[in-house]
């Protein structure tokens, strides 16, 4: 039986539907360049699952398989960066009319890892989806519910952070994974009911950075001392949603939220953002800079729209690039080639609409920089590639 | 009489005829064109008359009874003609003889008249003799009395050289300075002339000595400055008369004259008033100042030259030291005015400014008639150009105090009397605006009729080509009122960032009372202002100005972005409230439902004050026509959301493919919603905006909570009691059906028991709350 239609649209490269309400979504490491990495979904409530999903970039063919996730609906994932058969979760358990979100790190069958490209009719997949296999619990009553588990970037995969509540906690992981034991961790102190919604682990100055959003307000913090460093107050008019570390640029961080802004921060002055947009007409659920050409930034947002932006002014490239005069003899074309290269202004390169729900989760491919995934609410999940005028220009 | 004998005759009297001619001097000329005619010879009055010829011819050619005729006919003619003669002959006679005695006459009276001449010269002879006689014996005596003559005057003035001293020395007393210089005058050059001579030297040397001490004295009362502006020029002349260096002179005087103006200056300094302060600058500086120049030019530069002193050209010399002087002094009171005038920042009366500009101004212009190439009028005129530009400035800084005083104002009469009876508040918006824009456009015509006192006719400097132009143009259109509009505008705007990052710290009152300004100013006020201030400065554009559109399209901007503005802050208000109760209910555990939750009543009164607040600023607009029972549209509705919930227990893998279908399909044939998006300037939009914006928040805050099967029958009562209440506010009723429709959705896939609410039973609860 098959579950996803293949429903090629005119601008985007894939589009196809999954279950209905579905919200995580990761990318994790591929070892192959030639494919592009694992996709981790979760679909909803009742019967939560990971999909994962293969894309080959070459033959745009989709693979898919479904791991059961026994525990509880999924409300966050993401990769171990060391071992690609491993990943944390953040999962809703309902016991006795009780609602408390959890986290744990899995590991998925092996025959994941052997059997991936199965073509996605193959039935047997579907029919029999396996269960994951559970490490171990990154779980401490006192410590209130986890928003998000937190792999360190680029790390050996030893060593995680849950947001849970208003604690951040740093776990130490054995090799195997299977004992996690805290080392420390930070509280957020203030009035009324502080919360973390979101969090990103800086891969900056050798990881220690740790960056967190609590209501309108980012916070960073030091994770060798498990101190708060900064603290912007009223980052954004509403809720902050989401958060980005710029990968090429160390103090520069990207933060999204439900003023429908998207705003740039460089933490060395967080009196006033660097940039800010205003593109959305709703709140901004997700941002993600491109890993390797941080001036694309995606984001998506509840208006169901995924917007891709070039913001050049602010990038860690320099605009256009050295003409070598030598190379050009020719007067017309030196002229003709200077206005080519002219820097580009900040500007929105496209706006995908083929969502018709809330756009939750947006993320690039960790494989191929030209590639991004978006996922929304009604289960439809779109793999769009940057225009290749765009590419070529920012290649050549 | 033959015919031999009348030809004959006739040749005579030609002759005769020809002589006189020639007498009188008529030539043959003046008649050619009659002899031509009279060529013939037939011509009886003609020159060349033949009478042989004309007499062949009568003969050939007439009868004899015409012959006869003839005959008659000329002696008739010949008869009249002799009598003509004789007549002539007699008058002419008469003359003659009286003439001849008149010159026989004449003969005897000349020949006495030789007597008498005669008997004349003896007599003149013998008188010329007698004269010479007289003067031969007189003449020795003429010699001494000549001679004495001449030693009385030179005596005479010996005594006046030898009197000079004492005369001097009283003058002296009698400080007849004038009289002893004239004296002195007159007795130098003699004095020099003579001075070998032991005693004129003893008077030259006493001369000296007393006018000496004369020009000392005359120094002393020119330097000791008590004297008038006359004594003292009296004074000038009569040491130039010395002899004195004028250079020296020109700059004692000028030094002097400096001292008493500079005294002026410092006596202005204490003074405050505006007015008085140029009234006594004028009367005191301006016209000692004129004073001097007069007294100076007529001392040194416009007296006639004479002698030694025309060829030191003290004129020139004199004219420059007196452009440095003035010039100096000038300045140091030009910046004591422009000083005096920038402490002048209270706009309250512009008419007294303008009117001590218009005296500075009007006295300066004495200066210049006095100095024709003095730099003084040209920078007092600057002076005065200054004056304005700053003026233009300050009213452009009060008006804009001024209209943030008014936003002050208003925003207190906003918060005021809500906190005192609540119900006068919203009715009193309409007030407000009109009070509010009467005031700001009343304040723009005063500052108008102030500014405009700059180019009355009665100002001097009015008809400088600055004030009939750029002042006009740029100054009063550009940087008064076009800037004033802009800042309007632009404060307007400010508004809306700085409220974004602190959560409405502006009253959402204020922001739609904002919003209708700036809409009314588009669409009325901008052009009006504009229009008057063209007419009444008759603006004439040499450069470019800013257009009225151009404006307009501001005014309009600011107007959309704080009306989206108000959309947000009364969609995030309500937003708020429904966020809170979704995120701090426990949903799996709530009961079941008996009431609708009092947000959501709340939040019906909320969206209800605000449509009577937005309703009594701006009309209702155009709605789409809904169905005539409206509240009977919610069966469909909640018919599909029922579907879509009966399918939720057979939730397995294979289902949501047709859920997920369900929705889509159901998404294709409705409209994308914007949320954000920007608003008309009609009620319904506005509502319509902040409808969507809650609910749609609604949706966003339950999708990320987990319900029990009384939680989703909640959200369902909850959602009927909005369907109730809400349709009525906005553009398109289908909007809120299909966001309602999405939350109970949403809802029900959020819920761990999906047992929905029979229709009938919400029913019942909604209307029982």
């Amino acid at each position: 039986m098959t579950e996803e239609e293949l429903i090629p649209t005119s601008s985007s490269l894939l589009s196809f539907s999954l279950f209905p309400c579905c919200r995580p979504l990761s990318v994790s490491l591929s070892r192959s360049p030639s494919l592009s990495p694992p996709l981790f979904l979760s679909p909803p409530l009742s019967f939560p699952q990971i999909h994962i999903i293969d894309f080959d970039d070459e033959n745009n063919i989709i693979s898919k398989s479904v791991l059961l996730h026994q525990a509880g609906e999924i409300w966050h994932i993401s990769a171990s960066p060391a071992d690609k058969a491993v990943l944390s979760t953040c999962y809703n358990k309902t016991s006795e009319s009780r609602v408390v979100t959890c986290g744990a790190v899995w590991r998925m069958p092996p025959e994941w890892e052997s059997g991936s490209h199965e073509s996605p009719d193959d039935p047997h997949n579907s029919h029999n989806p396996q269960n994951l296999e559970l490490l171990c619990h990154l779980d401490n009553s006192a410590h209130g519910n986890a928003s998000s588990v937190l792999w360190e970037p680029m790390g050996d995969g030893t060593r995680v952070i849950s947001l849970a509540d208003n604690h951040a906690l740093l776990w130490d992981l054995t090799e195997s994974s299977t004992q996690a034991t805290i080392s420390s961790s930070a509280t957020l102190e203030g009035k009324g009911q502080l919360k973390f919604t979101s969090g990103k682990w800086g891969p900056h100055h050798n990881c220690t950075q740790l960056a967190t959003a609590n209501d309108t307000a980012i916070r960073g913090w030091d994770l060798r001392t498990m101190s708060q460093i900064y603290c912007i107050e009223n980052a954004h008019g509403q809720l902050v949603r989401d958060l980005d570390f710029n990968p090429n640029k160390q103090y520069y961080l990207a933060s999204c939220g439900d003023d429908c802004k998207v705003k740039f921060w460089d933490v060395r002055n967080i009196n006033e953002p660097v940039k800010s947009l205003e593109e959305h007409s709703h709140w901004v659920w997700s941002v993600r800079y491109n890993h390797s050409h941080d001036q694309l930034v995606l984001t998506g947002s509840s208006d169901s729209r995924v917007i891709l932006s070039n913001m050049v002014s602010i990038s860690s490239e320099p605009f256009g690039h050295l003409v070598d005069d030598d190379d050009l003899s020719d007067g017309e074309d030196n002229h003709q080639y200077d206005k080519s290269k002219e820097p580009l202004q900040d500007s929105i390169i496209s706006t995908y609409e083929e969502h018709e729900d809330s756009v939750y989760a947006v993320e690039w491919s960790s494989a191929d920089p030209w590639l991004f995934a978006s996922l929304s609410y009604d289960g439809r999940l779109v793999i769009n590639r940057v225009p290749r005028a765009l590419k070529y220009h920012i290649l050549l | 009489m033959t015919v031999r004998s009348f030809s004959c005759r006739f040749a005579r009297k030609r002759r005769v005829h020809g002589m006189l001619k020639l007498y009188y001097g008529l030539n043959e000329e003046g008649k050619t064109v009659d002899q031509a005619e009279s060529m013939d010879p037939c011509d009886i009055n003609g020159p060349h008359f033949d009478p042989e010829v004309y007499l062949n011819k009568l003969r050939r050619e007439c009868s004899l009874g015409e012959l006869m005729d003839q005959e008659t006919c000329m002696v008739k003619q010949i008869r009249s003609l002799d009598s003509d003669m004789q007549t002539l002959v007699y008058e002419n006679y008469n003359k003659f003889i009286s003439a001849t005695d008149t010159i026989r006459k004449m003969k005897n009276d000349f020949k006495k008249m030789e007597d008498e001449m005669d008997c004349l010269s003896t007599n003149m002879a013998s008188i010329t003799d007698f004269s010479a006689r007289i003067s031969g014996t007189l003449q020795d005596q003429h010699a001494q009395i000549t001679k004495l003559s001449g030693v009385h005057t030179l005596l005479r003035k010996l005594q006046f050289l030898f009197e000079l001293p004492a005369r001097l020395n009283k003058c002296l007393e009698l400080q007849a300075y004038a009289q002893a210089v004239s004296s002195h005058r007159r007795a130098r050059c003699v004095l020099q002339q003579y001075s070998h001579m032991p005693s004129f030297r003893g008077i030259q040397d006493d001369c000296h000595a007393i006018m000496d001490k004369l020009a000392q004295e005359l120094r002393q009362k020119f330097r000791d400055g008590g004297s008038s502006a006359k004594d003292l020029s009296e004074c000038v002349e009569l040491l130039l008369q010395l002899d004195e260096p004028a250079e020296e002179l020109c700059d004692k005087f000028l030094s002097h004259a400096q001292s008493r103006l500079e005294a002026d200056l410092l006596g202005l300094e204490a003074e405050t008033d505006i007015l008085e302060f140029i009234d006594r600058g004028c009367n005191e500086f301006v016209s000692s100042l004129c004073l001097v120049i007069a007294s100076y030019q007529e001392l040194f530069v416009n007296r006639p030259q004479e002698g030694e002193l025309a060829s030191k050209n003290i004129p020139q010399m004199a004219i420059g030291k007196l452009h440095a002087f003035v010039d100096a002094l000038a300045t140091r009171y030009f910046s004591l005015v422009e000083r005096r005038i920038q402490e002048e920042k209270s706009v309250g009366d512009n008419s007294l400014l303008v009117r001590a500009l218009d005296r500075f101004h009007r006295r300066l212009q004495a200066v210049a008639k006095l100095l024709p190439g003095s730099a003084v009028p040209s920078q007092g005129t600057e002076i005065v150009v200054r004056a304005a530009r700053e003026r233009i400035k300050q009213y452009l800084a009060a008006l804009q105090s001024f209209y943030l005083n008014s936003l002050t104002d208003v925003r207190q009469a906003l918060a005021a009397p809500r906190l005192a009876t609540g119900k006068d508040a919203p009715a009193s918006l309409p007030e407000l605006l009109s009070t509010l824009s009467a005031s700001i456009l009343n304040q723009i015509k005063s500052v108008l009729a102030s500014v405009h006192l700059f180019t009355a006719k009665d100002i001097t400097f009015s008809n400088k080509p600055y004030f009939k132009g750029e002042f006009c143009s740029h100054g009063v259109r550009e940087s008064l009122v076009v800037n004033f509009i802009k800042f309007v505008c632009q404060s307007s705007r400010q508004f809306c960032e700085s409220a974004g990052d602190r959560g409405g710290s502006t009253p959402p009152a204020l922001l739609l009372l904002l919003s209708r300004l700036c809409l009314d100013y588009e669409t009325s006020t901008i052009t009006y202002i504009l229009t008057l201030t063209d007419e009444q400065f008759l603006v004439q554009h040499h450069s470019p100005v800013t257009a009225v559109t151009a404006l307009c399209g501001e005014a309009r901007e600011a107007a959309q972005k704080l009306l989206n503005h108000y959309v947000k802050v009364q969609g995030l208000i309500i937003s708020q409230m429904l966020r809170k109760s979704v995120e701090t209910r426990d949903w799996v555990n709530t009961i079941e439902p008996r009431n609708v939750r009092a947000v959501m009543k709340r939040v019906v009164e909320d969206t209800t004050s605000i449509d009577v607040q937005v309703g009594l600023l701006y009309e209702e607009g155009v709605r789409k026509a809904h169905s005539s029972d409206s509240s009977k549209r919610t069966f469909s509705v909640y018919s599909s959301s029922r579907q879509q919930t009966r399918y939720a227990p057979s939730y397995t893998p294979s289902a949501p493919m047709d859920t997920n279908l369900l929705s889509n399909i159901h998404k294709l044939f409705s409209e994308r919603v914007e949320i954000f998006s920007p608003v008309e300037f009609n009620k319904v939009s506005v509502l319509t905006g902040i409808i969507k914006i809650s609910l749609k928040t609604f949706l966003e805050c339950v999708r990320l909570r987990t319900f029990g099967r009384y939680g989703l029958q909640q959200i369902q009562v909850d959602c009927h009691y909005l369907q109730m209440y809400l349709w009525r506010f906005v553009s398109d009723e289908n909007l809120v059906h299909f966001l309602l429709d999405e939350i109970v959705g949403s809802t029900a896939h959020r819920c761990l028991d999906p047992a929905p609410m029979e229709q009938s039973v919400i029913e019942v609860i909604c209307e029982r709350g």
